[in-house]
């Protein structure tokens, strides 16, 4: 069967990847550049019968999300960098009552209202730690109109299986970008859906072994249930009793920790026998690769580690590369986020520099090739 | 065990609430509304922000869900638009929903989306410990108004009307039988439905301004609900210091959001749908 290729905005293959993974809920608010996303929802959803409302802000939208998804629908919302700092208390209480929902964040220049038409990587450490409170979380990036599908559909599956949010992170530079993609066929899509929980008179919703991840839980289901934004025990009632607290902190720090294999993805372009290491992601993984290129022609032997999974930081991953490779240059749109993981994760002999610019621009392959240039030398 | 109890879900209790609090009443009428429609309890949600009030839900034997502060109307939203057939339930202190839930209030109400709403208003910030709320009256003393409060409050039912809810009461906690009657009703409404329940909390709002016993609180508060009617015939000096009660707005006519959505968005989008396919595009 002949496959169609397409010319198709980021924003769009995003939001038809959320479809094909199952999305039936969309709650958002407008915001450049992630409009585009809830004007194809707003367009598509209703035709398949499923729901789409513009809410008052983003807080409302994020909210809207969660009831949905506890109503047993897989939502999306998308934002960007104001938005985003807007959801950031819902974002907790998706993480503290284990629901799944996926969140497009963006990346436009900040910090405010800052640039709104130009591209930024620096809501990294926000995607980590914006809402408050320890809590693991999960957020993707992808760099290229295939990626942003198959990112989108893992964002879906992802959350399902692991009972959290999930954040993909976009650029401006991609999310508008019109790039050629062939859509895959329904039929090769692996959509997850959580098995339903096998509830019973005592409710125990949130009982389960360390590591272990639950059953999905939603309302409606025979059994009158209770979720809370406080903290709980295994029925889901508030509780301060400081060992239930340890137990339930434990619970959802080690189902993402204790199965990082199932989450960190990443790509690596040129890496078999580099002796300087690229780490960068997005829109300026795009300029390293050409720059990695660009570098080979005149001698200097680089290579390119390409996150797709942002958080959890491929720590494990970067660690067996620095065994061998001793310098690492990082390329992000911001002044200076992931660079302080790369920093914490190389060991002592591993020299590390950044390319760093939080200036609405991209890099260049040239910018980044002569920054390679300086490293060598 | 008595019909409303199979709405109580005892197994949480007790509750956090101060003797002689008006939460307590609130929740008993509101299971005793709940078996006056029969309503099963696997069809009911009751959704809350943060508060004393907010604390209720866990005290029901149905779905229950506890949310941030002020936010319970988008969650409802949400499970209302995802489960139209199911019934709402939002419960929400008065700084709850008009200070920080306030722009979702008017929303929900704009939309008419059906959530029945129940506004507790005590008057004060509970749960923080006794706070000025944008429902306190002026000159009131409180923890962050220690000189006396100069910011006009908020007439709750009347910002509701205005922001077009379709379905309007004002009750006390000291009318229990009215409070369970327009609960009833709010719930056999359509669309949007609010219940201001004006509530007692002699401990952070009566203790600092002379009402300081649940008695001398709920008497003052008799003291100041009126009938629509008789509300009407007061000068406007004389209006400053009583409110209405019963069912102050009633619009059976307009259609509910989710019923709106799925009767007229998704028929619009399927046959656009077809259009384009027959267009082949
Ligand atoms: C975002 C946020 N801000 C502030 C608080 C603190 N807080 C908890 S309850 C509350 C006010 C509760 O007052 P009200 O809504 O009137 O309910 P009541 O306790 O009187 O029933 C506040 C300010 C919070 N939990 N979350």
């Amino acid at each position: 069967m002949s496959k169609k290729r397409e010319v198709l905005q980021g924003n769009i293959i995003a939001a038809k990847a959320a479809v094909a993974a199952g999305c039936n809920f969309y709650a958002g608010y407008p915001i450049t550049p992630s409009s585009e996303v809830a004007q194809y929802m707003s367009a598509e959803l209703p035709k398949l019968g499923y729901d789409f409302i513009q809410m008052e802000d983003e807080i409302a939208s994020l909210g809207a999300c969660i009831g949905a998804s506890l109503s047993g629908k897989k939502a999306l919302t998308a934002t960007s960098g104001p938005g985003f700092s807007l959801m950031q208390e819902h974002l907790g209480m998706a993480v503290i009552a284990e629901i799944p929902v996926v969140i497009i964040n963006v990346m436009r220049g900040g910090p405010s209202t800052g640039l709104p038409t130009k591209p930024a990587q620096a809501d990294m450490l926000q995607a980590r730690w914006g809402t408050h409170g320890d809590h693991p979380i999960i957020a993707l990036y992808p760099a290229f109109s295939d990626e942003i599908y198959s990112e989108t559909i893992r964002a879906f599956n992802l959350s399902e299986k692991f009972w959290t949010p999930v954040i993909l992170m976009m650029d401006e530079v991609i999310a508008k970008a019109h790039e050629d993609i062939e859509i895959p066929d329904q039929k090769e899509i692996a959509v997850f859906n959580g098995a339903d929980h096998p509830l019973d008179e005592d409710l125990n919703i949130y009982d389960r072994q360390i590591g272990e991840i639950p059953p999905r839980v939603d309302f409606f289901k025979g059994y009158p249930i209770h979720i809370d934004s406080l903290e709980h025990d295994r029925h889901g009632w508030p509780t301060t009793d400081p060992a239930l607290v340890d137990k339930m902190q434990t619970l959802r720090m080690q189902k993402i920790y204790s199965r990082l294999d199932e989450i960190i993805k990443f790509k690596e372009y040129r890496m078999e026998d580099a002796e300087i290491m690229i780490f960068s992601f997005g829109v300026s993984a795009r300029a390293a690769i050409a720059a990695v290129d660009l570098a080979r022609q005149q001698g200097i032997k680089a290579g390119l580690f390409q996150a797709l999974t942002i958080w959890p930081f491929p720590e494990r991953e970067l660690k067996e590369r620095f065994k061998r490779i001793k310098k690492v240059l990082t390329v992000e749109m911001n002044m200076g986020q992931m660079k302080l993981e790369v920093e914490r994760v190389a060991t002592d002999d591993v020299n590390t520099r950044a390319l760093l610019r939080a200036n609405g621009v991209p890099f260049t392959p040239a910018e980044v090739l002569q920054s390679l240039k300086e490293f060598v030398k | 065990m008595r019909d409303y109890e199979r709405y109580i879900r005892y197994r949480t209790f007790p509750t956090p609430w101060c003797p002689g609090c008006g939460d307590g009443i609130v929740l008993k009428t509101i299971a005793m509304a709940f078996a006056d429609l029969k309503l099963p309890p696997d069809d009911i949600i009751v959704v809350s922000g943060i508060g004393c009030s907010g604390r209720m839900p866990t005290f029901f034997n149905t779905n229950t869900l506890h949310v941030t502060h002020g936010r319970a109307l988008t969650f409802a939203t949400g499970i209302k638009l995802a489960r139209p057939e199911k019934t709402v339930v939002v419960i929400s202190g008065d700084g709850d929903a008009t200070a920080i839930g306030g722009n979702h209030l008017i929303h929900a109400a704009r939309r008419n989306i059906g959530i029945k709403m129940i506004l507790i208003n005590n008057g004060i910030y509970g749960m923080t410990g006794g706070q000025v709320s944008p429902l306190t009256p002026q000159k009131f003393i409180t923890e962050t108004t220690p000189y006396g409060n100069i910011e006009p409050k908020f007439m709750a039912s009347e910002l509701l009307i205005a922001a077009k809810a379709s379905f309007v009461a004002r009750e006390t906690v000291l009318r229990m039988h009215p409070l369970r009657q327009v609960i009833k009703k709010s719930f056999e409404h359509k669309g949007f439905s609010v219940v201001e329940v004006i509530s007692n909390c002699h401990i952070n709002l009566g203790r600092r301004n002379k009402l300081k016993d649940p008695i001398t609180m709920t008497k003052w508060i008799a003291s100041r609900s009126v009938t629509q009617a008789e509300y009407d015939k007061l000068t406007s000096e004389e209006k400053a210091h009583k409110y209405p009660v019963g069912i102050l707005m009633e619009d059976k006519e307009r259609l509910e959001y989710s019923e709106l959505y799925y009767k007229h968005i998704v028929p619009a989008a399927k046959e656009a749908a077809a259009k384009q396919s027959a267009e082949g595009k």
